[in-house]
């Protein structure tokens, strides 16, 4: 059974610290959130090695270089340094980002007995058929999506809040989907470090397998809350 | 015939200090030469100058495997498919790397064409028992443009572990001085008009079957023990044709 190693609290939580000179302050602090499974539990779509690296070293990293690039953007702001205030901005969108990216990840995917694969059901699913076809068509965009981009980035199915419609998009690198105006339903993480060691640089047979541990519920969830709230 | 009107011919207008440049034609002689038969050549896999293994353990043989024999390999069969039998054929690589370029609106083949250019650069500039510090003709530059080997090392380290995703980092030849360069995805200096001499590869297949996400452990093991300081010197001394690196020494007369 692999062990599941975190940091502490959930993700969001504040912390209260006490800097030199004794000035109670609440900091904004990070944290790398649970895995709601086993590192193990989603095999064999996706190895428990590569879980516990994604998790323990990459997700960590973004949290840890996420907080250090906030405190020195405080100080920054502190000093009223113009220059500095702008230049961290690119670090705090790709930790950030990050951070942001990887903890929806980790709630898109689900092992198998605890519903991993089975399709969506309800409003989600009408929606689906509706703007795509049929369920195989929206799999079928977001694996072409994720295969042909370059380089580092997500594949997102995402939710125009204003039109209620459904968008197959991609970010590249860290950037959140936010950034393209959308809310996230799903998210699939294309950067080499999510299959390397399992698929090599076969990206497209991680794209379609990845749907056997798809939690739809998630995505359902998050879908009524928008359109019906 | 399509092809004479079509817009790369008009693009072969002589290009400044470029070193990579085609011989200029009179459009004339461009057109004539284009309905002309052309044999012409696909691109090939180039192999490393050793064996897939020569470079344990630092770059494991298995990394060269993937590395080289899938990833390398399906930027060179990709790229075939995309200019067998069209305008983009008969180009040299580093020709159809501009012309794909397009002045910043990239054709689709430009990223095939640029990773093969960048994959060839990357096995031609390591060795077996390499690394460690600089050797040859490009020392004196190293010092005088970076202060010393180590300041360029802590440098090139620097931009390998801020390239935010996948991408490349290079040392070049810039305005006659030596630099440290970071590009991301496929594209490489050459496309900015600089001379690369040496480059590692920072996308995650590079490293991650030795290193996995430890990006710095494998930039240090490449500086320390796998560049060919020969091959970069060779580079540099082809620079040298194109580019002044110090001010011309006038013989008294």
């Amino acid at each position: 059974m692999a062990m599941v190693a975190f940091v502490g609290k959930k993700v969001g939580g504040i912390g209260v610290a006490f800097r030199r000179g004794c000035q109670c302050r609440k900091i904004q602090s990070f944290s790398l959130p649970e895995l709601p499974y086993e590192y193990s539990a989603l095999e064999p779509v996706i190895s428990g090695e590569i879980m516990s690296l994604h998790h323990q070293k990459h997700h960590q990293a973004y949290v840890t270089n996420y907080n250090k690039a906030l405190e020195q953007l405080e100080e920054a702001s502190a000093k009223r340094n113009a220059e500095a205030i702008v230049s961290l901005q690119s670090a705090i969108k790709f930790n950030g980002g990050g951070h942001i990216n990887h903890s929806i990840f980790w709630k898109n995917l689900t092992p198998v007995k605890e519903g991993g694969g089975e399709p969506p059901k309800g409003a989600l699913a009408k929606a689906i058929d509706t703007q795509f076809g049929s369920l195989n068509a929206v799999i079928e965009k977001m694996n072409a999506g994720g295969a042909a981009l370059q380089g580092s980035g997500w594949v997102w199915l995402g939710l125009n809040k204003d039109l209620k419609s459904l968008m197959v998009e991609t970010t590249q690198n860290q950037d959140p989907l936010l950034t393209k105006g959308l809310l996230p339903l799903l998210g699939i993480d294309v950067w080499e470090h999510a299959y390397y060691l399992q698929y090599k640089n076969v990206r497209p047979d991680y794209l379609k397998n990845i749907w056997k541990v798809m939690n739809w519920k998630y995505a359902e969830e998050i879908f009524e809350k928008e359109v019906n709230p | 015939m399509a092809l004479l009107q079509h817009s790369l011919l008009l693009q072969h207008r002589p290009l400044h200090t470029n070193i990579f440049r085609t011989k200029t034609k009179t459009r004339g002689a461009m057109l004539r030469s284009r309905m002309a038969p052309l044999t012409v050549a696909l691109f090939g896999l180039k192999e490393p100058p050793y064996k897939l293994d020569a470079l344990e353990p630092f770059m494991s043989r298995r990394t060269l495997e993937f590395h080289w024999g899938k990833h390398h390999r399906g930027y060179v069969d990709n790229l075939n498919k995309q200019i067998e039998g069209n305008e983009l054929e008969g180009f040299t690589l580093e020709e159809l790397i501009k012309v794909t370029y397009n002045n910043g609106n990239p054709m689709p083949a430009f990223n095939n064409a640029a990773q093969v250019w960048n994959h060839d650069l990357f096995w031609e500039c390591m060795e077996p028992e390499g690394g460690g510090d600089c050797t040859g003709m490009i020392q004196e530059f190293i010092e005088r443009d970076f202060g010393s080997y180590n300041n360029f090392v802590e440098e090139f380290k620097q931009a390998a572990t801020t390239q935010f995703g996948s991408g490349w980092v290079w040392l070049v030849v810039k305005d006659s001085k030596l630099a440290v360069e970071k590009s991301t995805n496929a594209l490489n200096p050459l496309i900015w008009g600089h001379i690369p001499l040496l480059t590692i590869d920072v996308w995650e297949h590079g490293y991650y079957i030795d290193y996995q996400n430890r990006r710095a452990d494998y930039v240090s093991a490449f500086m320390d023990n796998l560049v060919s300081w020969d091959a970069v010197n060779a580079r540099f001394g082809r620079a040298q044709a194109f580019a002044n690196l110090r001010e011309p020494i006038i013989p008294e007369l």
